[in-house]
């Protein structure tokens, strides 16, 4: 009976690697149209990976799985990893029980992590393909002199909406507080986010450091809050897919996905103006393998990948051989690429924001909430 | 009366497994909503085979979960012989109270704090990295032991204490006695111990968050996909997993009861 059971579970164990194994097939003619040289220098040596959860072309769809390209190219075995927050990640890191050679994590955490002194410097120069990254995305806030991080995937937040129940609504924020649309409206259940619809309708700065605005926001949303359904994060893809719900905020690229299950959906930019959010590649300090990094992010840019990446996670590329590419799905698409003129006067960033005004907020949430 | 029994019966099992039966429905869809069925389709299923990180994640789940039951098993018993071997009351008592402790505590206080002394013992020796696949297995075999413990010593207790010294008297050596006449008379205790541990630890999360490093198992995978929503691949995964389960289960069960069926007709 021992060994029969002990037989079954490794049976059981040797399927489940088998099929591992299989599936995935290198693309032949990849080699060609790489803009870059991968030498095999450092082969055998390991480089350890810290991503966002699915936010990497795997090879599904015959896409290009780009940790394995890597890996044939240069032989360098790559230790990929995931995480789901910017905050997870930074404990993570802080832990000190881990090291990683590339991170790649927003735009305001990467502002915290170089005041903290938690990244190396990435000399931009040597990177082959750091030409290819619009001028708009270099010499951001987090990063005034383009020495720590190399732009990866840029985002923005629009509002999603159900034309079949309630057509065309006026392109603003102040949708989400009409009383047409009452009990059909959804708001994000994250204080910063749902503070910035608020913030936008009254015009602030969303990294203020006046309590006042804070309070004014806090107030509009107040009175929000009886027309709307509900706060929501991931339950938006479910309620505005049904129809349960016909109006809610959400990140630009997301919409592809909802829209895949309900053709009636819709998406606009406000106004006012929104929130954008830049990832970046960055090498912390706790690298053990940093030419191999270098390697990494200078292959991240070339264009093929580059692409791959930009069709699998479907938000904005940074990377001009991807955007201006015509065979790309999202080429000249007014959705994730509503143009500079709205991108850059309209869009804010989120800063990493004093911790006594994050506290200040996120007690208004909280008496929000309540309320 | 009996009507009334049935219908609990029904509505517990119902509650039970009408949330796999969802998941398994909807690993069916072609479509990636988990909301609407589209049309039957098997495309997440082989969409698993080309999502490189859950197949690592369950990779590691698997090698973690069978090699810790393993040991917790082999340790698990040994320290219920020693346990039940102990004269004095009050330490056995003291022993049986102190191992229990990890089953007790809360995942999270086992997770952070096996993460301090991993953290802390590495800086120790000077490793840049402590934290991976050994910290991991560690991790699973603390909180294994307990359970394996608590299946076997119940057994030891149902059996005749005076059934090694008759294998002594009979020829045996003290090793001999141990593996022919102890262990098969607490061999369903050690079983039931190891299926435990196997299936704590393949869907243990918080303390494997805690203590894996780069060495991430499928929960914590999963757990990770939450900027993107979750992929219905997720849910094919899941129900392939729990598939196999159900099947080990049934097999081990039916096993069982033939052998016991052999053991009764023998007698």
């Amino acid at each position: 009976m021992t060994k029969k059971f002990i037989a079954l579970m490794l049976t059981a164990v040797l399927l489940f690697t088998l099929l591992s194994g299989c599936g995935y097939e290198y693309s032949a003619d990849l080699d060609a149209d790489l803009r870059g040289t991968y030498t095999k220098e450092l082969s055998g040596t390991v480089l350890n990976v810290y991503n966002w959860g699915e936010y990497i072309s795997d090879g599904s769809d015959d896409s290009i799985d780009v940790n394995r390209e890597f890996e044939k190219l240069t032989g360098i075995h790559v230790n990929y990893t995931t995480f789901e927050s910017n905050e997870s990640m930074y404990s993570q890191l802080k832990s000190g029980g881990v090291s990683y050679d590339i991170v790649i994590p927003s735009d305001y955490m990467i502002e915290r992590m170089i005041r903290e002194d938690m990244l190396e410097k990435i000399d931009v120069g040597k990177l082959k393909n750091y030409d290819l990254i619009y001028d708009k995305y270099k010499n951001l806030f987090y990063d005034k002199n383009n020495e720590y991080s190399v732009p990866y995937s840029v985002g923005m937040v629009g509002v999603i909406y159900n034309s079949a129940l309630i057509g065309e609504p006026e392109h603003s924020w102040k949708a989400l507080w009409d009383e047409k649309y009452r009990d059909m409206s959804l708001n994000f259940s994250n204080p910063r986010d749902a503070f910035m619809t608020a913030q936008m309708i009254l015009g602030q700065d969303l990294n203020s450091t006046n309590k006042k605005d804070w309070d004014a926001a806090a107030k509009l949303l107040k009175e929000g809050k009886d027309v709307l359904q509900s706060y929501v994060m991931d339950e938006i893809y479910g309620k505005m897919e049904t129809g349960e719900a016909a109006i809610g905020p959400y990140y630009a690229g997301d919409y592809y996905t909802m829209l895949d299950n309900n053709e009636d959906l819709g998406f606009y930019y406000p106004e006012e103006g929104t929130n954008i959010f830049v990832d970046a590649v960055c090498i912390p300090k706790c690298v053990r393998n940093y030419e191999a990094a270098m390697l990494y992010i200078d292959f991240l840019l070339d264009p093929p990948i580059a692409l791959a990446n930009a069709e699998y996670i479907c938000y904005a590329s940074p990377n001009k051989s991807v955007v201006e590419n015509e065979e790309y799905s999202f080429y000249q698409d007014e959705i994730l690429y509503p143009g500079d003129e709205y991108e850059i006067e309209k869009a804010q960033y989120y800063h990493d924001i004093d911790p006594e005004i994050r506290k200040y907020y996120e007690n208004l949430w909280i008496d929000l909430k309540l309320y | 009366m009996k009507v009334f029994s049935k219908i609990y019966v029904a509505l517990m099992i119902t509650f039970l497994y009408a949330p796999v039966a969802v998941m398994v429905f909807f690993s069916f869809n072609s479509g990636s909503s988990v909301w609407i069925f589209d049309k039957f389709s098997l495309d997440w299923y082989k969409g698993i085979l080309f999502d490189t990180a859950m197949m690592d994640g369950l990779k590691h789940t698997l090698t973690v979960a069978v090699l810790s039951a393993s040991i917790a098993t082999v340790l698990g018993t040994a320290a219920a012989v020693g346990i039940t071997a102990l004269r004095k009351k009050v330490t056995r008592g003291f022993v049986t109270t102190v191992t229990n402790i990890p089953m007790m505590n809360a995942d999270i206080v086992t997770g952070i704090s096996l993460m301090l002394l991993f953290v802390f013992f590495g800086k120790l020796i000077g490793l840049s990295e402590s934290l991976g696949f050994i910290t991991v297995l560690v991790a699973h075999i603390t909180f294994n032991l307990p359970y394996v413990i608590l299946s076997v010593i119940p057994k030891l207790r149902q059996t005749d204490k005076n059934l090694h010294e008759a294998a002594l008297d009979l020829g045996c050596t003290p090793v001999q006695a141990f593996f022919k006449v102890v262990i098969p008379s607490i061999q369903t205790g050690i079983f039931t111990g190891f299926i435990m541990s196997f299936t704590l630890s393949l869907d243990d999360f918080v303390i494997s968050y805690f203590t894996c490093g780069h060495y991430q198992t499928l929960p914590v995978v999963i757990y990770n996909m939450t900027k993107k929503t979750v992929k219905p691949d997720v849910y094919a995964l899941s129900t392939i997993v729990f598939l196999t389960i159900f099947v080990l289960l049934i097999l081990y069960n039916i096993v069982q009861t033939k052998s016991e069926q052999r053991r009764n007709s023998r007698d």
